[in-house]
């Protein structure tokens, strides 16, 4: 087969894998070596594809041959597909040859399981060594921890990779059971457990020597599918967070189900990607991680899912607004970072700010606050801005005006229908 | 005294500019306006200010005496593309003398807030560039060409010359005329007026061909969305990227050149290995980037 096709399928077969990051890990470039890993804290994105996705790594499969039959995978043995696996000499010289010319800043390699775990697993450590040992690989590697696998063949492979991740695929077990009956809870939270162990014990060691042994010293993170299973968003959003608590986890990922099968436990498919859905957990991912929140406070029993007329933010502000409004001259940085509107760029550059100057509402915007969101929770040396009409009772309306205007067109009409419903 | 306003005429360059902020100082003239190489009219008196590095070096003392951070501030700001970003880093300059370095620390200065904006600007150009300079593969030489708004070839030099350490490459800058050279780690940044790529060879073709093919094939069709592409990776970049492309742009972008023997397209004015890039002959620009 020509590499063309095999590019093709193998990319093709990847691409419902969200991880795209090429963060965590700042290596400088070793003499003899091809390649640096990004010093940005944010990585680096090198293209963006038609479904505004960024592209960042070589992202294929190692081989597309599966032995598994999750039903809502393209690649269960069950599917009709055509199949192709990469030998680790092509795999190396298209990493190498993509990245020279500035395409990728790495690889992000997967695979289908072939016979059982520890076999795959092996033949991608075959394939990452050659990339490292023999083309002197430099860059960034995003390796996928098979669940089974045994506890030596991942050390091996968190040595060749900068990040590992163990897909939770389904948030819950009887997900798991129903849609992907090769795969127990157990195999996939035991990987996470010594991968989060062998991290810290490298991190430790390192310390203390400096040619210690590196394990996946970017982290791990994992992946969610949303729409598949009936589980609600607020059960989804305590998994992350219970995730980031134990597991240490660097990123959760949240992939909107794409009907690829027709499966009776499936949604049909001609179901749409549950895509504003899988944009507020991501919201509310962020609010986990960078301002403080826990998902308790945005997702009650009574209100388990988001609401989809208002981020989670302005959703959690509405329902609290006896914390408003807010002083930008006196507030710490916890009650500013809890403003709709108001992120830590923004709410850093206040605390700056304020020490030399007495700050209006026009400064605030030049500083970078979303104002028409900030407007309704905030005052400026003790006034609000003038103009401004409000009442508790119409400021959600409001708000949902504001949001309506920034959602893309398709979600607009999903909102519209919603409306009519209800 | 009361202070003039005046016209000033300087070399473009970054020295001449702080050699301005001398003359400035030194004869109380007050700048409504600066010029650089082009031809100036006006009906305010004209001063031509000659770079003299001594003046410069010595303004930029005083500036880093005040604050560090403030001279750095004023060397990116001079790269970015903001209309009339002499007058604005020259208000800079005065409050910095006049107030000291603590209206740094709010963003929103009317004075401080022009050049915040600018470098944003810029930073978030350059975060793109890092990632969608495309380079390809002639005769092992990587090359590629921006059209970046901001000067931002001084600011990418410290990237991809790490990055790419044991090779060698050059990026052009079509906006700026200017020329990032690099190999055996030592890097230059030259004016070149135009650049000429020959044809490259069939191993490039087929990454090209691969990694057009890897780029289709990543995206999922039910979620195709343009709006979200657009915002992330604006039109204005795609003419130099290989995925928006026709192969053998080379020929159909820059007047079909026709192939050349290999004796024919050595250029005995360029190091050797760079034969796949000429540089026509110079058109007595300075050298601005030594300044950086």
């Amino acid at each position: 087969m020509e590499l063309l096709d095999k590019l093709a399928i193998l990319s093709d077969a990847a691409k419902y894998d969200a991880a795209c990051s090429s963060s965590g890990v700042k290596r400088q470039f070793q003499a003899g070596r091809i390649g640096n890993t990004s010093s940005s804290i944010a990585g680096c994105c090198h293209s963006f594809s038609a479904d505004g996705r960024c592209v960042t790594l070589l992202k294929v499969l190692m081989s597309n041959a599966c032995v598994y039959d999750c039903k809502y995978c393209v690649n269960r043995r069950s599917n009709d597909t055509r199949r192709a696996t990469f030998t680790p000499r092509e795999l190396a010289e298209l990493t190498i040859g993509f990245y020279r010319r500035n395409y990728i800043e790495g690889l992000f390699l997967s695979s289908g399981v072939l016979r059982d775990p520890d076999y795959t697993t092996e033949q991608m450590i075959r394939s990452l060594r050659l990339l490292r040992q023999e083309y002197r690989f430099n860059g960034y590697i995003h390796a996928k921890a098979i669940p089974g696998t045994s506890e030596e063949l991942i050390y091996q492979l968190g040595l060749l990779a900068d990040r590992l991740s163990v897909n939770v695929e389904l948030p819950s077990e009887a997900g798991l059971r129903s849609l992907a009956p090769d795969k127990t809870v157990s195999a996939i939270f035991r990987p996470m457990g010594q991968i989060r162990e062998q991290t810290a014990q490298s991190k430790a060691e390192l310390t203390r020597y400096k040619h210690a042994p590196r394990f996946a010293p970017a982290g791990q993170s994992t992946q969610m599918i949303v729409g598949a299973t009936g589980d609600s968003d607020r059960h989804i959003l305590r998994l992350s967070q219970s995730l980031y608590d134990k597991y240490r986890l660097k990123r959760v990922f949240y992939s909107a189900y794409v009907p690829v099968v027709e499966h009776t436990l499936l949604p049909s498919p001609d179901t749409k990607p549950p895509l504003l859905r899988e944009h507020r957990l991501y919201q509310a991912d962020w609010l986990l991680r960078f301002y403080g929140f826990r998902a308790e406070e945005l997702l009650t029993e009574s209100q388990p899912d988001f609401n989809p007329r208002l981020d989670p933010k302005c959703n959690w502000a509405v329902g609290h607004l006896e914390q408003f409004p807010v002083e930008i001259m006196t507030a710490d940085y916890e009650r500013l970072l809890r403003v709709p509107g108001i992120g830590p760029t923004s709410a850093k550059r206040i605390l700056s700010a304020r020490r030399v100057s007495r700050l209006t509402f026009e400064d605030l915007k030049k500083m970078g606050v979303v104002l028409k969101r900030a407007q309704f929770f905030i005052t400026c040396c003790g006034r609000q801005r003038s103009g401004l009409r409000f009442s508790d009772a119409t400021l959600t309306g409001q708000l949902e005006q504001i949001e309506r205007g920034e959602l893309p067109p398709g979600e607009v009409e999903q909102l519209s229908l919603f409306e009519s419903a209800g | 005294m009361a202070w003039t306003e005046i016209v000033f005429q300087y070399d473009g360059s970054f020295d001449g500019f702080l050699c301005c902020i001398y003359e400035s100082y030194l004869n109380k003239e007050f700048p409504i306006a600066f010029y650089g190489d082009e031809e100036c009219f006006s009906l305010y008196a004209v001063r031509l200010v000659i770079t003299e590095h001594e003046h410069a070096r010595r303004v930029l003392r005083s500036i880093v005496k005040r604050s560090a951070r403030a001279a750095e501030l004023l060397q990116k700001v001079f790269l970015t593309c903001m209309e009339d970003k002499e007058l604005h880093l020259y208000a800079f300059v005065r409050k910095l003398y006049a107030e000291g370095s603590r209206f740094l620390k709010n963003q929103s200065d009317p004075i401080y807030h022009p050049l915040v904006k600018a470098i944003r600007h810029m930073n978030g150009e350059l975060e793109k560039l890092r990632g969608f300079v495309r380079f390809s593969d002639y005769n092992g030489v990587l090359g590629g060409e921006i059209e970046p708004k901001n000067r931002v070839l001084p600011l990418l030099r410290g990237h991809f010359c790490s990055r790419y350490a044991n090779e060698s490459f050059f990026i052009y800058d079509r906006t700026h005329r200017e020329l990032l050279l690099y190999a055996k780690g030592r890097s230059r940044i030259l004016p070149v007026d135009a650049l000429h790529l020959t044809l490259p060879g069939e191993e490039e073709m087929q990454y090209r061909r691969l990694w057009k093919c890897f780029y289709e094939t990543i995206a999922i069709r039910d979620r195709t969305n343009p709006r979200c592409q657009n915002t992330h990776m604006p039109k204005r970049y795609r003419n130099t990227m290989t995925e928006f492309l026709p192969l053998d742009y080379e020929a159909q972008y820059q007047g079909a050149i026709p192939p050349k023997t290999p004796a024919a397209s050595a250029n005995p004015a360029v190091p050797t290995g760079k034969s796949a890039l000429e540089i026509p002959p110079q058109s007595g620009r300075s050298a601005v980037a030594s300044a950086l």
